[in-house]
């Protein structure tokens, strides 16, 4: 365990999560799009709407990201649908987490007080333009706190692509483990403290915000 | 129906509303068609992709793994993290600063962590002596025990501050007023939060496919492997609805928990799953 091992466990620490990093920065983009989309979808009037998100929520809610990444990954080829490993790994995660961020979209909505919106629609203002200067502003104060605990979820999920094989920071474990049989508990808490890092980031930019934005619970 | 975004419709509104549901409903129908006739025609959700789950010999196989390794780790594992959970709580609730900063540091650390480089570590580490099984619970009880603890210091610190005042008035100690006044009443308002937790636990149990541990999706596997059904799509599916089934079921007791207790008058402790783990 000389220099050697020092700056053979970072440089794969770096590769490692590079990967988590570019996992986590595309699935965020992706669920927190789609989980919208479907939080809207549940708030809608149109009733097939609403049904189709709450069966989403339902759905991939209660699904393993295990079983779901074995479905994407594993079948998804066979039905000729053949992105990239990394693709589908972000796929997979983000169709799992777009449930969560569908739920917070809701319940931030579902926040605002009527009293808001019925006052915007007495001075005139419609649908838009009460979603967007009263109701959504509102809403989007209280979803912060829950976003970033989904998103903090996401980074500790993205770890799940290492059960499929691409090497993202936690498959770098069972490589250094293979390489320095000697060293366990470094290389886990090298690991862990990258993952710790990216969650206390995460946690830094919502209270940064929340003091900003933000209203008292 | 009225809500923070539309008003209750008028008749203008609603014969609009009834063009877009039926528009609406022809898309999705015509969206699940296409994906159900490319499952179809690449032979993904053909009759013999779901031989299998009609042999008895492969059901028993399930069922059996399904018992024994996945619920089982489940809870074995939710059992140890409640108690896990409490220790670190009433850690965390100390007055002694000796106490009360490393409990927080433990249980922050955990909680920090994937759950799956848990499993990894308690396996190479100590897999040899504790074999799949007990690995795997012991990174799952580390991971959800921490969770628990945040959710019990919370529903502790959440009963109302005269309760403990009383109790203190009466000549209770510390630790009588924790146990026979706050805890009691903590139980209650938790136990949705407790059950939403179990929904996640049973969830992490399939990342002991990771270390090869048993369990459903061990099995799920073995059977799509097989030469002769080679059918990954049909056993996700099939795993999947067992999942769904269990945990959709558990979500249902904690939500009628919770409305019983609002009509109790007691406030249930809200904690959003966000999601788990890493599962």
């Amino acid at each position: 365990m000389g220099p050697d091992y020092f700056s053979e466990l970072i440089a794969r620490l770096a590769d490692g999560f590079l990967v988590t990093l570019r996992l986590l920065g595309w699935s965020l983009l992706f669920s927190t799009v789609l989980g919208t989309v479907l939080g809207a979808m549940r708030v809608s009037p149109l009733a097939p709407l609403r049904f189709v998100g709450t069966s989403y929520v339902n759905i991939f809610r209660n699904t393993p990201l295990v079983v779901l990444f074995l479905i994407v990954v594993v079948g998804l080829p066979g039905i000729g649908f053949l992105p990239d490993f990394f693709w589908r790994a972000v796929i997979a995660l983000s169709t799992y987490t777009a449930a969560f961020v569908c739920e917070c979209v809701r319940s931030g909505v579902n926040t605002v007080d009527p009293g808001q919106a019925e006052a915007a629609r007495s001075i005139g203002m419609g649908f838009g333009a009460s979603l967007r200067f009263v109701v959504l502003p509102q809403a989007f104060r209280a979803i912060i706190p829950p976003l970033v605990s989904v998103y903090i979820a996401l980074t500790k999920n993205t770890s799940v692509a290492a059960v499929f094989g691409i090497t993202e920071a936690t498959y770098q474990l069972s490589n250094l483990i293979r390489d320095f049989p000697g060293s366990l508990w470094l290389n886990f808490f090298g690991i862990a403290l990258g993952y710790i890092l990216i969650v206390a980031v995460l946690s830094t930019i919502a209270s940064w915000f929340e003091r900003r934005v933000g209203v008292a619970a | 129906m009225s809500t923070v975004l539309f008003d209750t419709p008028g008749p203008r509104t609603l014969a609009r509303q009834r063009i877009y549901t039926v528009i609406a409903v022809l898309v999705i129908a015509a969206l699940l068609a296409a994906a159900l006739r490319q499952l179809w025609t690449k032979e993904m959700i053909t009759p013999d992709q779901w031989e299998a789950f009609g042999e008895p010999r492969i059901l028993m196989a399930l069922l059996e793994e399904l018992i024994l390794g996945t619920l089982a780790a489940a809870v074995v594992a939710i059992l140890f993290a409640v108690t896990f959970g409490a220790v670190f709580a009433a850690g965390r609730l100390s007055d002694r600063a000796w106490i009360r900063l490393p409990s927080r540091a433990i249980v922050e650390f955990f909680r920090a962590v994937p759950v799956l480089l848990m499993i990894f570590v308690a396996y190479f580490g100590f897999g040899s002596t504790l074999g799949l099984f007990w690995s795997l619970v012991l990174a799952l009880t580390l991971y959800n025990g921490s969770v628990l603890a945040e959710i019990f210091r919370a529903g502790i610190q959440a009963v109302p501050t005269g309760q403990s005042e009383a109790a203190y008035a009466i000549g209770m100690t510390k630790s009588q007023v924790m146990v026979q006044i706050l805890a009691p009443q903590a139980v209650r308002s938790m136990l949705p939060a407790i059950i939403s937790q179990c929904v996640v636990a049973l969830k992490d149990t399939t990342l002991g496919f990771a270390i090869g541990a048993p369990g459903i999706v061990d099995v799920g596997e073995r059977i799509y492997l097989a030469r002769v059904y080679n059918n990954p799509f049909a056993v996700g599916i099939v795993l999947a609805a067992v999942f769904i089934i269990i945990n959709y079921s558990l979500s249902k007791l904690a939500v009628y928990l919770e409305s019983r207790m609002r009509q109790q008058g007691t406030k249930a402790l809200h904690l959003v799953d966000a999601g788990g783990g890493g599962g």
